[in-house]
């Protein structure tokens, strides 16, 4: 860990407490007026003035959300989803940014230049091809068509591959190599266990974002028990007869893994993405 | 693992021995490393969107005929006010939502980075809370807080004696909606990513900066700013990217219209009008021809931004 260099001497100002602690309210209270919601009775969502305080209705909405959708088999399924992306993205990423990092072979650099222009390619409008594709080999209503495409990225490879290069000095892969070490024993036995860290961060950061992915799965995902959570929760809006808390209190489950990943693995994710690509 | 490791390690040792199998194996690896990427990148990322410009000079039905018609998809879309009207709320909500936000950020990460700065974990850490939360449970909060009848923020503003705001029905406050939640999700991302840059920057600089009495603002527009160039390019680039092809905000917020994010399509984006026409209405052609055009206007406000963003000088 470097030291950190900052703004130096001068104390801090009391309006610089008030503006942070306005941003950490602004970032706060949605989430806390959706557990409110979430909690109170069922006309809470349309009486004014506003309840202000969490009530004691929680485990009715919630029983209602797992009565009203398939709610525990779309919360497995994003953990399926997610969890294989988080694993074999960290893992794929890690390879690829070894390769370019520490292997020497022809076109490396055009390769890598080729990596990193992809990060330009706006995919998201390809979704009728992309749909095609996946119809075509059988994926649809399947959770290998969310995913397979997720399991490597541009970013990913990108990223790790700004820490290999950066933590791994050239002599410690030359040592091993004359001591008759193989390219995979010295991405595995020495390479790999020293990026660890760097592919934990990587590997949340997938998982964040496969967990809370809503276009893709919302086209290829047809029947309720192949829901992700997420789309699981557009199924509850969708639903007439029940108001608002119902869907607030599915947002609210769908969001309490993550938050209590956050609780344990937020300071390492910060510490990840300030570590990032664009220190200097 | 340490078994096969050591038995392989004890066969190569002898040097000169290595099979010839092994050494093909050490000449490929590199390749077979890269090569996922390449593979996943292709089949679902490069083949997509070389077909939608294929498969946008059809008429093409999912279930039925494929049938050429030249450029006849191109000459409906750009006739169709439906898709000006899409087009504009995309630019909109773009603007309007990338703008504030990469300010706020740059001001945080300003207000951050001070040595002495207490609870800064937990200020970091709060920050990036709503980039863990999903879309839709964003949406449905937000689309609640700011209700016309029962919301929060019209509830405060009615003490300050505004009349309440219809954000949902009228064109500029869905569209500040949608960017209210937009700006919220990524701002302390971005945040984050300004200050690791802040943090990069010599303490000497600054001293030399204050010695020559330079004060905070001086300092923060002469300093900071131009060492946070290649940072400020990247998120105005990504944020381009990113902020032309929202879907999942204005497909929510409207839960009586959702394909059209209310009844006069008031804040239907460009994605949100290619999956009303492709998987709404089943014409994969047609919605292939938006997302060509959709194409053609990230990549050049993209190229736009990266030229502009670029020109941001040291100043001396």
């Amino acid at each position: 860990m470097t030291k950190t260099i900052r703004r130096s001497g001068e104390r801090v100002r009391w309006w610089t407490y008030v503006l942070l602690g306005l941003a950490v309210f602004a970032c706060l209270f949605p989430l806390y007026w959706m557990f409110v919601v979430a909690t109170t009775d069922t006309a809470t969502a349309t009486r004014l003035p506003p309840e202000i305080a969490p009530g004691g209705n929680f485990f009715h909405l919630a029983g209602l959300v797992f009565t009203t959708v398939p709610f525990v088999r779309s919360i497995v399924n994003s953990l399926i989803v997610a969890g294989t992306i988080a694993v074999g993205h960290a893992l794929l990423c890690s390879l690829a940014g070894f390769a370019f990092a520490k292997l020497r072979f022809p076109g490396r650099n055009v390769l890598f230049l080729i990596v990193v222009l992809t990060m330009t390619v706006p995919t998201q409008l390809a979704v009728i091809p992309q749909y095609m594709i996946i119809s075509s080999l059988g994926w649809v209503d399947t959770l290998q068509a969310l995913i397979v495409p997720g399991l490597a990225s541009a970013f990913g490879i990108f990223w790790m591959r700004q820490h290999l290069s950066t933590t791994i000095s050239d002599e410690i892969l030359q040592a091993a190599r004359i001591d008759g070490a193989t390219t995979w024993q010295i991405f595995w036995r020495i390479a790999f266990p020293l990026v660890r860290p760097a592919a934990f961060v990587l590997g949340l950061l997938g998982f964040v974002t496969a967990w809370n992915d809503f276009l893709w799965p919302f086209i290829v995902l047809k029947s309720p028990e192949m829901y992700t959570a997420q789309i699981a929760i557009k199924a509850l809006q969708n639903n007439y007869n029940i108001d608002l808390g119902l869907a607030m209190s599915g947002s609210f489950l769908a969001t309490i893994p993550l938050l209590v990943l956050f609780v344990f693995v937020g300071r390492r994710m910060v510490a990840g993405i300030m570590d990032g690509a664009f220190k200097g | 693992m340490t078994t096969t490791l050591s038995t392989r390690r004890a066969q190569a040792a002898p040097a000169g021995t290595t099979s010839v199998r092994q050494r093909i194996t050490e000449r490929v690896a590199p390749y077979a490393y890269i090569a996922p990427f390449f593979l996943i990148f292709g089949v679902f990322g490069l083949v997509p969107l070389l077909f939608t410009f294929y498969v946008a000079l059809f008429d093409w039905n999912p279930i039925g005929e494929h049938v050429f018609i030249g450029v006849d998809n191109f000459t409906r879309l750009f006739a169709d006010a439906r898709f000006w009207n899409a087009a504009w709320n995309t630019i909109s909500i773009w603007l309007l939502s990338t703008v504030p936000q990469l300010v706020l950020a740059l001001g945080l990460a300003h207000l951050l980075n001070h040595a002495r700065l207490r609870l800064a974990v937990f200020f970091r850490m709060s920050m990036l809370v709503p980039y863990i939360t999903s879309v839709a449970a964003t949406t449905i909060v937000f689309a609640q807080m700011f209700d016309r009848d029962y919301g929060v923020l019209n509830w405060l503003l009615g003490f300050a004696g505004v009349e309440p705001i219809d954000f949902k029905q009228s064109v500029l406050g869905s569209h500040v909606l949608i960017a209210v939640m937009v700006t919220w999700r990524w701002f302390g991302y971005t945040t984050l990513l300004y200050l690791a840059a802040l943090q990069a920057i010599p303490r000497a600089i600054y001293e030399a900066a204050a010695v020559d009495g330079a004060g905070g603002w001086k300092q923060f527009r002469h300093i900071s700013i131009p060492s946070l160039r290649p940072v400020i390019v990247f998120t105005i680039v990504t944020s381009t990217i990113g902020g032309l092809q929202i879907f999942t905000e204005p497909l929510l917020v409207s839960r009586s219209a959702p394909l059209t994010c209310g009844p006069v399509r008031q804040c239907q984006t460009l994605t949100l009008f290619l999956y009303e026409q492709g998987f709404g209405q089943f014409q994969f052609g047609y919605g292939a021809a938006i997302g060509v055009a959709l194409f053609v206007l990230v990549v050049a406000l993209a190229t736009v931004n990266y030229v502009l963003s670029t020109r941001i000088r040291p100043e001396r």
